[in-house]
């Protein structure tokens, strides 16, 4: 059984701690871009490291519709589930 | 709302970069010397970051060409590939790299920028996947966007990494291709081009390198990374550029594929330009001769590279590249990295300033690049006037920000 979206939310906020230098609160609405100032490299590698922490593929196709972390936790349960 | 306000973000950050001084993306040369010197901002300056590997823009070879050219076939061919414009020359010059390359075909392109968007556009299609180095320049990441393909990025220079995510792909996503550059233009570093062999061959992927910064560089010929590491014939696809080593402007695709010159009429970047002009279409193939029948060039590229290397790293500064005709420098933060090259430039010497998101690893650099052409004396005086700034940063260094005059 795959994970909730719950819990993806709560493990991709822990990831994304490395990025929080303002030490905002991280929840499903926090936008990447404009709340934790991730730039476009920035994503591309933390989806990396999304893809081998849940062992899956998220072609760089898809994250440019992501902008906030419940969008990403949603593509990353997709996968999961298409895996 | 207005159209221009999504780079609110990058205008912001220009304007700084402005406070400093000279602004690095917007550079005047006001007179080129020869391939190793110009007039910038009024100043005699060294060049040490054109790419110029081979140092041959001035070569009357390749200058004498140039100008037969025009004169006798004129300024512009004003046409495609596929309607006027293939003259003599283009033909001559695929076939001239495809001797040089020992490849069966070459197809060239106006620059090298889209060199790269036809080739991966047209090799990849909607129903293939494309693995691409995590540090691949933007040509080839914008190539992939254009092909539609589904895009897997792996982490640089990892063989291992990218076998696990082919693995995970297993027999799904259609054709498989791999992609990585032979020298990468910002750290210089090389691809571990064997194991990449490997793992390419394991999964029956294709492999594409691109030989941007290492066509003339590596390999006991010049042929590249592919020559050196001895897995040409695991290259399935090789691109490059004219506006490096070649000293012009301009890029190739090149393959031994049987079906390889289907592109001509099913890359729409190679259908939809115009051809590059008879002069220029010249000089290279002056240039790629210079190339094969001197390779002293290379030697005397690498014997410079290596000096500038042992000396930068003589003075304490922070060279994060191995070897190589590319030596990128790190700086301790944004704000000292455009400091630094502000004053390189005040003392005579032009790098390039590197920041993220164009960098890995978000690193702040001076980069610069060698060139055969660069005499003993220059390179002796480089190092000189890189002591005279990295003595400045150590002492600035040591300042408290409060008391720090405008730059």
């Amino acid at each position: 059984m795959d994970k909730s979206i719950d819990a993806v939310v709560a493990e991709l906020c822990g990831m994304l701690q490395q990025y929080n230098k303002e030490g905002i609160e991280l929840t499903a609405e926090t936008d990447l871009g404009s709340e934790l100032n991730i730039d476009s490299v920035e994503v591309m590698d933390l989806i990396m490291e999304i893809e081998d922490k849940f062992d899956i593929d998220i072609p760089i196709n898809l994250v440019s519709d992501i902008e906030r972390i419940g969008d990403l936790a949603k593509l990353v349960c997709q996968r999961m589930e298409g895996r | 709302m207005d159209i221009f306000d999504k780079y609110a973000l990058a205008s912001g950050r220009h304007d700084r970069v402005l406070e400093v001084g000279s602004d690095p993306f917007n550079l005047r040369m006001e007179e080129i010397y020869s391939a190793t010197e110009a007039l910038v901002n009024g100043r005699r300056t060294i060049l040490v970051g054109t790419n110029n590997y081979l140092g041959i823009t001035f070569d009357p070879a390749c200058t004498d060409a140039a100008i037969d050219a025009i004169r006798r076939y004129g300024t512009g061919t004003t046409g495609s590939r596929i309607a006027n414009g293939t003259y003599a020359a283009h033909l001559a010059l695929e076939e001239a790299l495809s001797r040089f390359l020992g490849r069966r075909s070459t197809m060239v392109f106006p620059t090298g920028y889209q060199a790269n968007l036809g080739i991966l556009a047209g090799l990849a299609g909607a129903s293939d996947t494309v693995f691409l180095d995590a540090d691949s320049h933007a040509s080839i990441y914008d190539g992939c966007r254009l092909s539609g393909a589904t895009l897997v990025r792996f982490r640089h220079n990892d063989p291992k990494d990218l076998d696990k995510r082919l693995t995970r792909l297993g027999a799904q996503g259609g054709c498989k291709l791999i992609v990585v550059e032979g020298i990468y233009s910002i750290l210089g570093d090389r691809a571990p081009l064997a194991e990449f062999a490997e793992v390419k061959r394991k999964h029956g992927a294709y492999l594409l390198v691109d030989e941007a910064h290492s066509l003339g560089v590596l390999g006991a010929h010049g042929r590249g990374l592919a020559e050196e590491q001895g897995v040409e014939d695991d290259a399935d696809f090789v691109v490059g550029t004219f506006s490096k080593s070649l000293g012009a402007v301009g890029g190739f695709g090149a393959s031994n594929h049987p079906k390889f010159d289907v592109l001509r009429f099913c890359s729409r970047p190679y259908m939809f330009t115009a051809s590059s002009s008879p002069s220029n279409v010249a000089s290279v193939l002056a240039a790629v001769r210079r190339m094969a029948e001197q390779p002293e060039l290379r030697l005397r590229l690498w014997d410079n590279a290596r000096a500038l290397h042992d000396g930068f790293s003589g003075l304490g500064l922070e060279v994060i590249s191995p070897e190589s005709p590319v030596i990128a420098i790190r700086m301790k933060d944004e704000e000292t990295a455009i400091h630094a090259w502000n004053r390189l430039l005040e003392n005579g010497v032009y790098v390039n300033l590197a920041l993220p998101p164009g960098t890995p690893n978000g690193a702040c650099l001076l980069r610069c690049s060698v060139s055969a052409a660069h005499t003993r004396d220059q390179i002796g005086e480089i190092i000189a006037r890189f002591a005279t700034v990295a003595a400045e940063l150590n002492q600035r260094s040591r300042e408290p920000l409060a008391a720090r005059a405008t730059p």
